[in-house]
């Protein structure tokens, strides 16, 4: 199982819920985070004094599949979330050691079937 | 006088019988000018206890002129006569209708309700320009201003902005309020309103210079030393001061003139935002050793833009309130020069702000629609709606300018209440002497009025900020300014910190049965 973290744009979340949709993930855990990679951040202007404001809002989804998937997983998202200009993101994926179902009780690959 | 009214009435009716029409509220031109001069030196020798019969046009009642015969004209007219004779407070010394009493007092509550407005207006306009972590403070603050403000205006303030007679520089009519035997007649006040709402009326104004101040300490005073302060300014400093041209003292006598607190009100609550911001030392972060200056955002601009908006819905009232009566042109036209001001206030500071950035600021855009409306206030009853124009732009560039410059000498005002009411209250009050349509006005006059508040009250903000500075301490900790004044202050924050509220019982508060169950559910949350 592995855990698949994508920093996007916030206004791409929508492309990127139905794009894991379309290739079979059903759950997913979304969060809004700041950050900046190489791009920086920019110039604004209050009350005649500029400042910089480096971290720019984004959108963190965590997702956690089966090792099969992974590779349609990242190709979906890379796809759903790609503007081309700078600060489209980036995907990590982490090897995961133990998913629970806090319902039914259930561990390992049964908690993250979507059967 | 009585009998004088009453003749004036048979005769009026006797000669007129077929060309009077019927008038039963409004003046006519002529009488409305008469009743603004009366009104204009009314409102400077404003005394409980002064004497202003005279001075007012007389009723203008009139009968109809239908084609009737002439004897039932004689008939009615020997009969108002005689209905005149009777004394009855309907018809006072002054010649006010019972109708006009009404509608005068009718508008001079209404206004009272306006100016109170402006309180919520401020908390919300305060409240956005400022951190969300000081929130709670400053909501707190306002909320403090608005009651300590009516009360020692019921306990002193009242007596010692009005004392009646007195030297011109300090007097006191005693303790609690005190109608008196004609408090509640015309001839109070012209038939402009009664005792109870001339104290409510202005104890509304007494609230609003101090709100001023706490806008430009705010983030960083504590909160004890801040409502030390404002007590004793709103119950002394200003009230003090406002005897000097409102409750006719020496400053009246001058010839000094301030229709509706441009410089009473709004130059005073700045001098004390001023010595404050001074004493107090700007926010942590805000300015760097090298010149540098770190803006700090306000956290919510539709809060500040309602707050404004307020404002200026309140200053219907702060302004045609200070007609003292509803008298249909003064009132008119002092709503008019008002609004025209604040729309020109604000395309000034749009304008002034474009010079300095190509991308406009909403926050300089608000400031300068405050500045339009404290820039009227000293003279909006005297003014040409194009005099307005000029004053409100005039105000609306000075603004933008006035708070560039204040960050340029390193004093902190979050809100921009320095440049806003101190620096608009004072060009407002000047504006009188150079565009009044009052020939007696004069420049000379209004800058020593300038003058005298501006020492006396920064004498006293001074002194009281020193002196709370040396007892109580004035400005937080570093610690707790940095990690917001809600907490440190409160023990609360305004928005929601954590996620779902975080509602469980602090496990030490709580029962020994409750804290077994509690330690239950955490004993199996665990396994």
């Amino acid at each position: 199982m592995k855990k698949i973290e994508a920093i996007i744009k916030p206004f791409k979340l929508d492309d990127a819920k139905e794009a894991l949709g379309a290739v079979g993930v059903q759950g997913m855990t979304v969060s809004e985070v700041k950050g900046f990679g190489r791009q920086k951040g920019h110039s604004e202007l209050y009350r005649g004094a500029e400042y910089v404001v480096d971290f720019l809002p984004k959108v963190k989804i965590e997702v956690v599949v089966s090792d099969p998937m992974v590779e349609k997983v990242t190709n979906a998202l890379v796809e759903a979330c790609h503007t081309g200009r700078i600060g489209d993101g980036k995907i990590f994926v982490f090897p995961v050691e133990e998913v629970v179902r806090i319902r039914t009780g259930e561990r390992g690959e049964p908690a993250i079937s979507t059967t | 006088m009585l009998a004088a009214s009453a003749a004036t009435a048979v005769i009026w009716l006797t000669i007129v019988p077929h060309s009077a029409h019927l008038r039963l509220l409004g003046p006519s031109r002529a009488e409305s000018q008469a009743w603004h001069d009366s009104c204009s030196s009314a409102h400077q020798n404003h005394s409980k206890t002064g004497d202003r019969s005279g001075d007012a046009a007389p009723s203008t009642l009139s009968i109809p002129s239908p084609e009737r015969n002439g004897i039932m004209t004689r008939k009615l007219a020997v009969l108002l006569g005689a209905a005149l004779m009777v004394p009855s407070l309907a018809f006072a010394e002054d010649g006010v209708s019972a109708g006009q009493f009404t509608a005068n007092n009718v508008w001079m509550m209404m206004a009272a309700a306006l100016v109170f407005i402006m309180h919520l207006g401020f908390a919300t306009l305060e409240s956005g320009m400022t951190r969300a972590k000081n929130t709670v403070n400053i909501l707190f603050k306002n909320v403090f201003i608005i009651c300590i403000g009516i009360l020692t205006y019921y306990i002193c303030g009242f007596n010692l902005m009005y004392p009646g007679e007195f030297n011109g520089f300090i007097g006191f009519a005693g303790f609690g309020l005190s109608p008196g035997a004609d408090g509640m007649t015309p001839g109070y006040a012209d038939g402009g309103y009664t005792y109870w709402t001339d104290f409510l009326f202005q104890a509304m104004f007494a609230a609003t210079a101090a709100t001023i101040v706490s806008g430009a300490v705010a983030e960083r005073i504590k909160l004890p030393s801040f409502m030390v302060f404002s007590t004793i300014f709103v119950g002394l400093v200003y009230t003090i001061a406002g005897s000097w041209k409102w409750g006719g003292g020496f400053l009246d006598g001058l010839g000094f003139y301030d229709f509706a607190g441009s410089t009473l009100v709004h130059s005073v609550g700045g001098w004390g935002a001023l010595v404050g911001a001074m004493i107090l030392g700007p926010r942590l972060g805000k300015y760097a050793k090298d010149g540098r200056m770190t803006p700090i955002p306000g956290s919510n601009m539709p809060a500040a833009t309602i707050g404004v908006m307020l404002l200026w819905l309140g200053w219907f009232g702060f302004n045609g309130g200070s007609v003292l009566s509803a008298d249909p042109e003064l009132t008119s036209l002092t709503l008019v020069t008002t609004c025209l001001a604040a729309a020109a206030g604000g395309l000034g500071a749009m304008l002034a702000y474009a010079f300095v950035s190509s991308k406009p600021d909403l926050s300089m855009a608000l400031n300068g629609i405050l500045a339009g409306l404290v820039g009227i206030t000293a003279g909006a009853d005297v003014m040409t709606p194009m005099s307005a124009i000029v004053i409100g732009a005039v105000a609306g560039g000075v603004v933008v300018y006035s708070v560039l410059f204040f960050d340029k000498i390193k004093i902190d005002d979050p809100v921009g209440a320095i440049s806003v009411h101190l620096v608009c209250g004072i060009w407002g009050t000047l504006a009188v002497g150079i565009f009044s349509t009052n020939p007696e006005h004069s420049f000379m006059t209004q800058l020593i009025g300038v003058a005298c508040y501006g020492v006396f009250t920064v004498t006293c903000a001074a002194a009281l900020f020193f002196g709370i500075k040396a007892t109580m301490g004035l400005r937080v900790s570093e610690e707790e300014e940095l990690e917001g004044l809600d907490y440190g202050e409160h023990g609360m924050h305004a928005y929601d910190v954590v996620p779902g509220g975080g509602g469980m019982p602090h496990p030490s508060a709580a029962s020994p049965a409750a804290g077994a169950s509690f330690a239950q559910t955490a004993a199996l949350a665990s396994e």
